[in-house]
């Protein structure tokens, strides 16, 4: 089992993804993608404004979806003339296959 | 000084006169050839005749193109109208075809809503805190 994310994930993957998750603007942004997915850039740009009070300009959070893009955490998606930003949370399942969670669930069964 | 006139381009005038109108509820108050098929076309508010007109510009200028597709692609909209709910619209239009690229939001005292006005822009409807 040990190194076993090795093979899934190149180290480059894991670099992008904890990058990307390092950022407090970036993670408003997955929570506001976790409410509503497939929003434009301009409803991004509201929510970060008039929700979080954040003032940060559209170039910002531009380059910030660019990052979490990099690391597939969002896909952007054209739709005719528009673009919609996808969460995809399916990157974050490299954080609990290196670092596993207790199992608290189930107890393991035990096959003798 | 007092906005007196604001303009949107469109692609077809008759189309966009027919979306403003029938769909929106706008009402026409100036069509006027001005050469070629171009009209000076503008409509106004159905219970504010007297108000702020809304030109629907012809689009040809080639720099409009360009301009827009960078505008529609972001999501943003090239003009604000107030309602009263928004929500209520985005029922009533979202009935009658309408397409939102961004559903009815609520952003403290503010709800917003984002439609394609297809012809070629973004609008935004908005309620107001009173």
């Amino acid at each position: 089992m040990i190194g076993k994310w090795r093979l899934a994930y190149p180290a480059g993957v894991a670099d992008d993804l904890f990058k990307a998750l390092a950022d407090p603007t970036r993670r408003t942004i997955l929570d506001e993608l976790v409410e509503k997915s497939g929003q434009t850039l301009f409803e991004i740009c509201s929510r970060l404004s008039m929700k979080h009070r954040l003032g940060i300009s559209r170039q910002a959070v531009s380059q910030h979806l660019a990052v979490l893009e990099a690391a597939g955490l969002v896909v952007s998606r054209r739709e005719g003339r528009y673009k919609f930003h996808d969460l995809d949370t399916g990157p974050l399942r490299l954080i609990t296959e290196r670092w596993p969670l207790p199992d608290t669930s189930a107890p393991e069964e035990s096959t003798p | 000084m007092k906005i007196h006139l604001t303009s949107v381009f469109v692609d077809d005038q008759a189309k966009a006169l027919h979306f403003y109108t029938e769909i929106l509820g706008f009402v026409k108050k100036y069509d006027v050839p001005v050469g070629g098929n171009d009209r000076w076309l503008t409509v106004v508010s159905a219970d504010e005749p007297g108000g702020t007109e809304l030109l629907l510009e012809p689009a040809g200028h080639p720099a409009v193109k360009p301009y827009r597709d960078a505008l529609v692609a972001d999501g943003i909209p090239v003009a604000q109208f107030a309602v009263d709910d928004v929500r209520a619209e985005f029922e009533r239009l979202s009935g009658l075809g309408v397409r939102f690229t961004q559903d009815p939001l609520e952003m403290g005292p503010v709800t917003t809503a984002v439609l394609d006005d297809t012809c070629g822009n973004l609008i935004q409807i908005a309620t107001q805190p009173q």
